[in-house]
């Protein structure tokens, strides 16, 4: 990571004004820079070896190799088939393709989905859409830690649900689903309910996953699987759906029939060699990562809460993604905490409405049922390969006299237990 | 397309916070300090929002009544950058030189608070700017605790959700027929449902009404 240093005039209120300041990036969630073995195996396919994949001559049969050879090692890691990886423009787009596909093909045996509360809106927008299509959706409760456990989704199977979409680790609270338990038994309602007709398909989007959790399909027990470059330190747009071979799903763009007929478009090469270096270092490197990253985060946790009073963790303390930090501030606002941390060079995340494009708080936050005045003031940090110690402690110099500011500046006094008092009205737009 | 547009937001308006509600978000004036408040006697106080929605504001003001102009005033605000500036520059507006005549004060609009921050990002005009109504409040508190009754100003029909065309009568009924929360709003009148923006105007007149009757 590139450390920028500049200096503007600070508030000279702030114990800390003339500190030179860094640049921390905590918002691995949001995305990951790109390692530079990846942009290393990149380069060559933009200037060098450009040719059109679908071309007959010696240019385009490199790239098609490229393309094998990359779709080749996502399966490997996958435990899936070359034919079963098809690479798309993003991890929105293969969740498109995912829920539309399967949809679209299957809406004669059914037009029942189910899907949860807390998934992206990749997900939860393209059911959206598909409801205006006639189909029937069903969004799963979660706990107050954002779990989903497989006994709801096994209630709310009917005899005309033909897809079941739930995301592999949340991407704002890093709550991990379990997938594994829930493809099982979705695999064993088909072998006795479904016998002889078609079977209920098992979808998970594992975007914020796929850098730190196993994805062996077979394992996980899904039918397709979403993941993309942009937050496993690869490129941003291009994406991986895994589709089980036997699984029937339309295409939602329309063309050169590209990637077995199921994505047209001109195949980007560099990036998807690129994708399949980005997953093949993540995949390796997890282990030892993932130990680093959960240490890092619990001494920061610690260290935070002995300097500031009245923080919630928010999400499940220990089934999360090892680099997903997020807790609530009481009495304050979460873009307000972002814009000084922002000034003291700390790049971090928040799901309070003022920081949203819809002025809607968090609707993860919500479904696990906090209130709107936690939601407001959370902060979300996702730490990443970069992060180093010392990072984390500039953190803990800066962060405690900044909540300190806005407190004072702040009317509302909250206590942690207003948290199983408070309702909040429901004016969440009605999906 | 509009001549402004920016290609970096849809409404072509400031993509992010100007210089100015920087400088009173890193900056802010005339905030009531810690513990400062139980010794501050205010002539009027004023709160609008809740954290609920997002913001909420409080207004202290001291009245010079000889001139019948605000002589100080000061707020906390619990928001985002640009509740937080724009709070800040509303107390500076009526408090310099030798303070703003009260006929004046009250008829500060958010444009004018937004004009003096240099704008704010198109997004952030309708929840955050809320400094006017609470010293609107604070004004008509002080009408009250000073016995000009003949000067509290009352609202006449105003149009709250233009969406379902509800006004603030149909809050001040709801309320009368027994509302005492936005849940119990909502559930009789459905304002704000899908335009969270209008919430703490709502509030601010389910507790306008609550004072005036109960």
């Amino acid at each position: 990571m590139q450390k920028r240093y500049r200096q503007t005039p600070l508030n000279p209120f702030n114990p800390f004004h003339n500190f030179m300041k860094k640049q921390i990036y905590l918002d691995h969630a949001a995305t990951t820079a790109t390692d530079p073995r990846v942009v290393k195996k990149m380069l060559p396919y933009f200037t060098k070896e450009f040719g059109n994949p679908s071309a007959l001559y010696g240019a385009g049969r490199r790239g098609l190799e490229a393309i094998s050879k990359a779709r080749k090692i996502v399966a490997r890691i996958l435990n899936a088939l070359p034919i079963e990886i098809i690479f798309t423009g993003s991890g929105t787009e293969s969740d498109n393709l995912a829920i539309f596909g399967v949809a679209r093909a299957n809406k004669n045996f059914g037009k029942h989905i189910i899907t949860t509360k807390i998934e992206h809106q990749a997900v939860l927008e393209s059911c959206v859409a598909l409801k205006k299509e006639g189909f029937l959706i069903t969004y799963l409760d979660v706990d107050e830690n954002g779990l989903v456990a497989p006994e709801q989704v096994k209630k709310a199977i009917r005899s005309e649900t033909i897809l079941v979409s739930i995301m592999y680790a949340n991407n704002e609270v890093g709550t991990i689903e379990p997938i594994a338990e829930i493809g099982k038994m979705i695999q064993k309602y088909n072998q006795t309910e479904r016998i002889g007709k078609n079977r209920v398909l098992f979808h998970t989007d594992a975007c914020q996953a796929a850098g730190a959790l196993d994805l062996d399909v077979n394992r996980l027990h899904v039918d397709l699987l979403t993941f993309n470059g942009s937050k496993i330190y690869g490129t941003k747009g291009i994406g991986v759906l895994y589709k089980k071979r036997d699984v029937k799903i339309e295409p939602i763009i329309f063309g050169g029939g590209q990637e077995f007929n199921l994505r047209s478009g001109t195949e980007n090469v560099p990036e998807i060699v690129g994708l399949a270096k980005a997953l093949e270092i993540a995949q390796k490197e997890k282990d030892k990562e993932n130990k680093r990253l959960i240490a890092l985060r619990q001494y920061f946790w610690k260290k935070i809460n002995n300097k500031i009073t009245k923080l919630k963790l928010n999400g499940h303390p220990k089934l999360r993604l090892p680099n997903n930090l997020n807790f609530s501030i009481l009495d304050i606002e979460g873009e307000a905490i972002l814009l000084y941390l922002d000034e003291m060079g700390v790049q971090a995340s928040t799901g309070s409405a003022c920081a949203s494009q819809t002025l809607e708080p968090s609707h993860v936050l919500l479904a696990m049922g906090l209130p709107y005045e936690f939601a407001h003031g959370s902060l979300r940090l996702t730490l990443g390969r970069e992060t180093t110690k010392s990072d984390l402690d500039y953190v803990i110099k800066v962060l405690p006299p900044i909540v300190e500011k806005l407190r004072e500046l702040s009317p509302v006094r909250l206590e942690m237990k207003n948290l199983k008092e408070r309702t909040h009205p429901e004016y969440k737009k009605h999906k | 397309m509009d001549e402004n547009f920016d290609g970096i937001t849809q409404s072509g308006a400031p993509w992010y916070y100007s210089d100015i509600v920087k400088e009173h978000f890193f900056n802010p004036k005339n905030f009531m300090r810690a513990g400062e408040d139980e010794n501050f006697q205010a002539d009027g106080v004023g709160q609008v929002g809740s954290p609920a929605c997002g913001d909420e504001m409080f207004i202290w003001i001291k009245v010079d009544k000889q001139n019948d102009k605000i002589k100080e005033c000061r707020w906390r605000t619990f928001g985002c950058g640009s509740a937080i500036a724009s709070t800040s520059v509303m107390s500076v507006m009526v408090t310099e030189n030798n303070g703003m005549k009260i006929e004046e004060a009250l008829k500060i609009k958010p444009q004018d608070i937004m004009e003096r921050l240099g704008g704010l990002p198109a997004r952030k005009v309708h929840c955050s700017v809320l400094g006017d109504k609470a010293l609107f409040a604070a004004i008509n508190d002080y009408f009250h605790k000073s016995g000009q009754h003949n000067r509290v100003i009352t609202e006449g029909n105003r149009l709250i959700d233009p969406i379902l065309k509800i006004t603030d009568k149909d809050i001040e009924q709801a309320v009368l027929d027994g509302a005492r929360t936005l849940e119990d709003v909502q559930k009789k009148l459905k304002v704000g449902v899908g335009n969270p923006e209008i919430l703490p105007a709502i509030e601010e007149l389910i507790r306008f009404y609550k004072e005036k009757y109960f």
